[in-house]
């Protein structure tokens, strides 16, 4: 008698195992430490925290060590223990003009206040692999910035809107909380905001690309981009005054955008906005670029292109939500897949028996 | 928060000792109540609470309500030992304004008992208020027949205490659908449910 | 045990009073998809997790629970979301329909007639029934606002004008109460009739889509057709070749290598039960 091969109990403890010892690899390599992860792939570090929403450098670093490096897997796993902790209330705004920047550029002017800040850039390597970099040894150690990093930045965004070349920030609507209720659509944009912060990079950056090759041109310019640490406040409600109760790196993106008016309104540059924790330009720009082209219909604009069709950038930038989906495919499908067959070998049948009695039909006249 | 008044803890009335196991217990009953319109439904973990409305009212609140569902209490019912309950063991706002309601406590007698209340729009029915209308008694009114979703054929209901014209509304707020209130009818440790899909005999 | 580090049933309080509200106006409005804030899981999206925080905002210690897929309680993901709620919320499992209090499914309905007071829980991959007529949101919401359904019963005409029937096999469309038309998830659809007038208690969690709805018992459930097309349900030629039921579900399996063929109910306890009761073979 034939059995069928069904999973149960034991082939899910078995699977679990070797998936154990898949990650641990060959025992005679040592063992990753969190730190190690923490400091030596900050950036993977840093795309799962932002990805993730949930700002913990340990806990993201312990996400990409289970996950075996695999960034969305991580992303997912910090997500589902981020849902179950308890909510104690909302920030205040983060004040990033109050940032330490590492890095700042404005592509917008050739010298702004603060200055050009180049910081830890891979803009300007050579992509030669560093074949040094195979065995361990000493690094340089790094160059000691003679700026003043009291000196808070201004953003060049603020002195092109008091000159009234740039919108002020569009205010549409407090804050929600995308993660508490579901997506409502139309959006607001703190909620298109939060979704994008959360959104894939891939897919943002292929949006964002999408805009600049013509599917929805907003002929951006940056702005400015700033990497640095931030404070973060918060105001306990016994104590009814903020204190501060962390202090973040985040990288933010000021997109600066083609220029709407008319013949009565005076033309003004418009805005695309980004940011995301850690030092993640190409998300935070991606997001920008996307911001901008879903505030098409805001700015009465023809909204044409997938990366201003609010509903399909929304609906599916999720990659967690994406990957769990695609991937549902494996599950077994086998009595949907029943039901199709039933259905087509019925409509063979038919069709079969059609031809052969079209053919009857011909012999007879 | 409190405006002034401050909570006391002394004599306040409990709410439910095993939070996540009691409200469990009370949900299902709640469900079963909803899921099949006219049938009494006692619920076994309803602490006493205020004193009125009713245990079953108040194990409803404390059930389903929390910060982000405002209550909305009738006169009868809003006085400081049931508001204070209802903050410090739900967290839930409560509300002067009868559209800001997602939960209102009414009594039999409450006058033009649906009018004001959030109906839902066509797009987003379930947004909604739930009236919790405390009555007398669950029996022994004048009996009507109910029909609908969760209804085996019909189901003699009689519930008392009800003004003349209450079926007469009812019937209005029924014809809404999918728009329109849902009801629990509320009395000692019971309560019964009629939501806004079925159809009452006037 | 329950681990200490998660709540019971693995949701905190207010996320399952959030999701019990929803269910209630779910089951205040059959077939209308309630939105909920749907929460990450612990398992992945598409895996169930909708039928999942259903089951979590519902069950209790006094609860029975029973967890298919494929009609088959001895499945992979059936498994791991049986054992998840043996740990997290302390409660019997059993493999046995007519035990259980909670039945939680994917992609069938038991063979077994369910009672009153027993829910089924459906696992939801995309709630909207239009929606492979229509992606956009905001125009099914529309759609079903002003309860216009021309575009469904358009695809079926267009499905018979090229077929000669209705070819749709799993996920076929139903008319809830005379109002909504609801998926009723990809279950196949001989198991359609098996909603009608049900007198369990039917929730279905979406948890990907977010969105929640119901079919309280004894609630008309119409699958739609033609009156020159009826409804119909899938037929086998063949019985079960464990039990000999000719009434059930059939899985079709591919026995050797020039591709013979052995169907065998999908149900796996309906078709237990009738090898070892020989009076429920009846």
């Amino acid at each position: 008698m034939y059995v069928a091969v069904k999973g149960g109990e034991t082939a899910i403890a078995h699977s679990l195992d070797l998936l154990a010892d898949k990650r641990r690899g060959d025992r005679a390599i040592a063992e990753l430490s969190l730190e190690q992860i923490d400091q030596q792939l900050g950036l993977a570090v840093d795309r799962v925290m932002t990805e993730g929403s949930c700002y913990d450098r340990s806990l993201a670093a312990l996400a990409i060590k289970q996950a075996r490096g695999d960034l969305i897997e991580a992303i997912f796993l910090l997500r589902a223990y981020r849902t179950t902790l308890p909510r104690f209330g909302d920030s205040l705004p983060l004040d990033t003009s109050a940032m330490v920047a590492e890095r700042r550029i404005s592509s917008t002017f050739k010298d702004v206040p603060g200055g050009q800040v180049l910081g830890p850039t891979y803009d300007y390597t050579h992509r030669l692999l560093d074949f040094s970099l195979a065995a361990a040894g000493d690094r340089p150690a790094a160059p000691t910035a003679p700026a003043d990093t009291n000196r808070s930045l201004p953003r060049v965004g603020d002195i092109l809107e008091r000159e009234g070349m740039l919108e002020p920030p569009p205010r549409d609507g407090a804050s929600e909380d995308l993660t508490r209720r579901p997506l409502t659509l139309p959006a607001s944009r703190p909620v298109r905001l939060q979704n994008l912060a959360r959104g894939d990079e891939g897919f943002l950056l292929a949006l964002g690309y999408s805009t600049q090759r013509g599917y929805g041109n907003n002929h951006p310019f940056v702005g400015e981009i700033r990497y640095g640490h931030v404070p973060v406040g918060f105001v306990p409600e016994e104590l009814g005054f903020a204190i501060e109760i962390a202090e973040i790196d985040v990288t933010e993106c000021d997109m600066v955008n083609q220029f709407a008016g008319s013949h009565d309104v005076p033309p003004q540059f418009t805005r695309g906005y980004g940011l995301a924790f850690g030092h993640s330009e190409r998300k935070a720009m991606s997001m920008a670029l996307v911001d901008r082209a879903l505030r098409a219909e805001e700015l009465s604009e023809s909204a044409t292109s997938p990366a201003q069709d609010e509903e399909f950038v929304l609906a599916h930038s999720d990659n967690v939500e994406a990957s769990g989906f695609v991937q549902h495919l494996k599950l077994p499908h086998y009595v949907d897949f029943q039901s199709e067959l039933v259905v087509v070998r019925a409509l063979r049948a038919e069709v079969e028996a059609r031809r052969r009695q079209a053919v009857l039909d011909q012999a007879a006249e | 928060m409190s405006n002034g008044h401050m909570t006391d803890l002394r004599t306040l009335a409990p709410g439910l000792a095993d939070p996540a196991h009691d409200a469990q217990q009370l949900f299902r009953a709640v469900l079963d109540a909803t899921s099949r319109p006219g049938r009494i439904v006692s619920l076994p973990a309803a602490p006493a609470g205020p004193g009125t409305p009713s245990a079953a009212a108040t194990a409803y609140l404390l059930t389903l309500a929390d910060r982000d569902t405002p209550v909305w209490l009738a006169d009868a019912f809003d006085r400081p030992e049931v508001r204070d309950f209802l903050r410090f063991h739900a967290g839930a706002p409560i509300v002067t304004k009868r559209a800001e309601a997602v939960f209102a406590v009414l009594a039999s007698a409450t006058p033009q008992p649906f009018e004001g209340f959030n109906l839902g729009s066509d797009a987003y029915p379930d947004r909604s208020a739930t009236l919790i209308v405390e009555v007398p008694d669950l029996r022994g009114g004048p009996t009507r027949q109910w029909h609908g979703p969760g209804i085996d054929g019909r189901a003699a209901v009689a519930v008392a205490g009800l003004a003349e014209d209450f079926w007469q509304d009812w019937a209005a707020n029924h014809t809404l659908f999918p728009c329109g209130v849902d009801i629990v009818f509320t009395a000692r440790t019971e309560l019964c449910a009629l939501p806004r899909s079925v159809a009452v005999e006037v | 045990m329950a681990d200490d580090a998660y709540n019971y049933a693995y949701l905190d309080e207010q996320t399952k009073r959030m999701i019990r509200r929803a269910i209630l106006k779910a089951v205040a409005v059959p077939g209308y998809q309630v939105p909920f804030g749907g929460r990450e899981m612990p398992l992945p999206y598409g895996w169930g997790t909708g039928g999942i925080q259903v089951t979590a905002a519902i069950i209790g210690r006094d609860d029975t629970l029973k967890v298919i897929d494929q009609g088959a309680d001895d499945t992979t993901n059936a498994v791991s979301i049986r054992r998840f709620f043996a740990k997290v919320a302390e409660v019997a499992t059993t493999t046995r329909t007519d035990e259980a209090t909670v039945i939680q499914t994917r992609h069938r309905v038991p063979e077994t007639p369910l009672r009153e007071g027993q829910i089924l829980v459906f696992q939801v991959p995309i709630p909207e029934p239009l929606r492979m007529l229509e992606p956009r949101e905001t125009e099914t919401r529309t759609l079903h606002a002003l309860s216009e359904y021309g575009v469904m019963q358009v695809s079926l005409y267009e499905s018979i004008a090229r077929h000669g029937r209705i070819s749709k096999g799993y996920n076929y469309p139903v008319m809830v109460n005379g109002r909504y038309i609801m998926s009723p998830s990809p279950i196949p659809k001989f198991d359609n009739p098996k909603l009608d007038r049900s007198p369990a208690l039917q929730l279905y969690g979406a948890g990907r889509e977010k969105r929640i709805y119901a079919v309280p018992p004894y609630t008309p459930v119409k699958s739609l057709d033609f009156d020159d097309h009826p409804f119909e349900i899938e037929t086998w030629e063949q019985c079960c070749a464990l039990c000999g039921s000719k009434e059930s579900f059939l899985d079709e399996m591919i026995v050797d290598d020039d591709g013979k063929h052995l169907f065998v109910c999908s149900d796996t306890d309906y078709c237990e039960r009738r090898r070892t009761l020989p009076e429920a073979a009846e």
